[in-house]
């Protein structure tokens, strides 16, 4: 039992290290927000110091970190609401009913999980392009309306948590297939919009690849590709501001996990073990 | 039961249209490109058909096959650290001797990094591990650990080490999560009948543990190594975005971002798009047979 009571302690000491090892890097980044450029090029200290408004002057007169939060935010929120809605309503068309052309939809759901968003990046550069839609976010948004991976969640979900009888009884009170959807199958399927709203909606915010190709104009920038502009400009003088920028991209992010980290981390669990 | 309705049509229209348009055809049209010399201007029309040469190029290029050794490299050093550190950490948690407390807030802590945006990250670290003012050699100063400063990102073993050890750093919570909800499915009395038959712990560790969680291990490789052969954000911002010390954080997307936009090769980096979707499929292909096998030999053992 005492050897029990030592083993635990020593495994408590190094969880614990673990997470200081974690979040050192944060702890440095929000440390050295707060110092001016000298103080970091003197050396090195985990004590905040006074500078945190005028590296926040200096970022601010560069950069409009808040327009590219606004940016990041509005095309992730219609990302978000585009794919919930029409996979839920592809899946759902997929379950419900029959018609030709299902199984090839399926098949094709199936090869498209594998392959890498990458592949088409040149094509849809050249499309966007031909349209008149480079430096603008339709490119960036509405391909979230065809996102096979949460078709193919919804449709599982669908399968295993909606009773047929439930749409057989509505039919027979005369609702409409439209009305049934909306009223019946979209709150059956809101636990899994939730999840799959999430992940989206983060893999959105830190999308960095189709922004970088897409945008040009500085006042369109998402968050990502601002602080990729951080990297090579006349910030980049002062490590005090650049410490602020990053961290005004990081802390929102923590603050909302914090209050999301339960759900979004049943959601890992559940899919992993179906998965 | 299910009703034929042309209603169904109205409702995967939004679907089948977005997907044929804004995936499938740029697929097909950078597979078309893939085969022309475009340089990315003036559309479709001005790309000259060239047929399979860039594949040939492609086959000759050490600048691919160094990107591509580096991404593996890269990716496989990630691997291991992430899963070590993961599995042990399953391990303690799941001990039923041990029994830890807390499991809800280290997960939560150690899942932290996952979301946070890549370019962020790497941004951050660029500057941490700069070698003249970067506060992990001012650290390290400072305790006296080394006598002069580490030139961490100017040496190619160095670097992919660094980046590596970051990835580790966001995704060892995600495989943790995903260990422990794993293990946490493995009935109790297995262990227990283990233990009657007086089985140590390495013994219950490889021959129930491990089996029973080969096909989550397998979810979590193939998982990690397709976002993995796709490593693109961390290794352009951490140095030049070109692959600097020395390509060694050349990896094949950031290879395929510089031939497409940075030197208007657009035929040559449609190409590359199709080398690193082959590759992917291999991978793909080896790690679906490896549970296919395993799959069958279970059935032939009689187990469930």
């Amino acid at each position: 039992m005492k050897n029990l009571k030592i083993a635990r302690g020593v495994i408590y000491f190094f969880l614990v290290l673990l997470v200081i090892i974690c979040f050192i890097p944060f702890y440095m980044m929000i440390v050295n927000a707060t110092r001016s450029n000298s103080e970091i090029l003197r050396g090195f200290s985990l004590v905040p110091s006074s500078y945190l408004m005028e590296n926040y002057a200096t970022l601010d007169s560069y950069i409009s970190i808040w327009v590219g939060f606004r940016n990041s935010l509005v095309i992730a929120l219609a990302v978000t609401i585009l794919n919930s809605y029409f996979s839920a309503l592809t899946a759902f068309a997929l379950v419900v009913y029959q018609f030709r052309g299902k199984n090839v939809i399926f098949v094709t759901f199936i090869i498209m999980m594998m392959v890498p968003g990458q592949l088409g990046l040149i094509g849809l550069y050249d499309l966007a392009s031909t349209f008149g839609m480079l430096d603008t976010y339709w490119p960036l948004i509405i391909p979230a309306i065809a996102a096979p991976f949460t078709v193919f969640f919804f449709r599982q979900y669908l399968i295993t948590s909606m009773p047929m009888s439930i749409l057989e009884s509505g039919r027979m009170d005369g609702a409409g297939e439209t009305y049934m959807f909306h009223r019946l199958v979209v709150p059956i399927l809101s636990p899994a919009i939730a999840t799959m709203g999430i992940f989206t909606f983060i893999g959105s915010w830190n999308n960095f690849l189709f922004p970088l190709v897409i945008i040009r104009s500085p006042r369109l920038y998402t968050l990502p590709i601002m602080i990729r502009q951080l990297q090579g400009s006349p910030v980049a003088q002062n490590l005090g501001a650049i410490y602020l920028g990053i961290a005004i991209s990081v802390v929102p992010i923590m603050i909302a996990f914090m209050f999301l980290s339960k759900y979004i981390i049943s959601s890992i669990s559940a899919g992993a073990v179906k998965g | 039961m299910t009703k034929n309705n042309n209603r169904a049509y109205f409702f995967i229209a939004p679907f089948v249209i977005v997907f044929l348009s804004f995936n499938i055809y740029p697929i097909l049209l950078t597979f078309y490109y893939s085969l022309t010399n475009y340089t990315g201007m003036g559309g479709i029309d001005n790309a000259d058909f060239i047929g399979l040469d860039n594949y040939r190029r492609l086959t000759q290029d050490d600048f691919f096959f160094q990107a591509f050794f580096n991404t593996l490299k890269i990716w496989g050093a990630n691997f291991a650290i992430q899963i070590a550190i993961a599995m042990g950490l399953a391990l303690l948690f799941s001990d039923l001797r041990l029994k830890l407390r807390g499991l809800n807030t280290f997960r939560a802590l150690f899942f932290l990094p996952n979301i946070i945006t890549i370019a962020s990250v790497a941004l951050l670290f660029s500057i941490l591990l700069d070698w003249n003012y970067g506060s992990l050699n001012q650290m390290l100063l400072n305790l006296g650990l080394i006598s002069r400063p580490i030139n961490w990102l100017n040496n190619p073993v160095y670097a992919q080490g660094w980046v590596a050890l970051i990835g580790a750093w966001m995704w060892f919570g995600n495989t943790f999560i995903i260990l422990m909800a794993g293990i946490s499915g493995i009935p109790k009395d297995f262990y227990e009948a283990a233990f009657i038959d007086g089985a140590n712990w390495w013994d219950s560790f490889t021959k129930i543990t491990l089996p029973q969680l080969k096909p989550i291990l397998l979810y979590v490789f193939i998982t990690s190594i397709i976002g993995g052969l796709q490593m693109f954000d961390l290794p352009l911002l951490l140095t030049d975005g070109r692959g600097a010390p020395r390509g060694a954080l050349n990896t094949m997307v950031i290879y395929l971002y510089n031939q497409g936009f940075s030197y208007a090769n657009f035929g040559y980096s449609a190409t590359i798009a199709y080398g690193l979707f082959i590759i992917t499929i291999i991978f793909s292909v080896i790690t679906f047979k490896t549970i296919y096998r395993s799959q069958v030999k279970v059935k032939n053992g009689g187990k469930k």
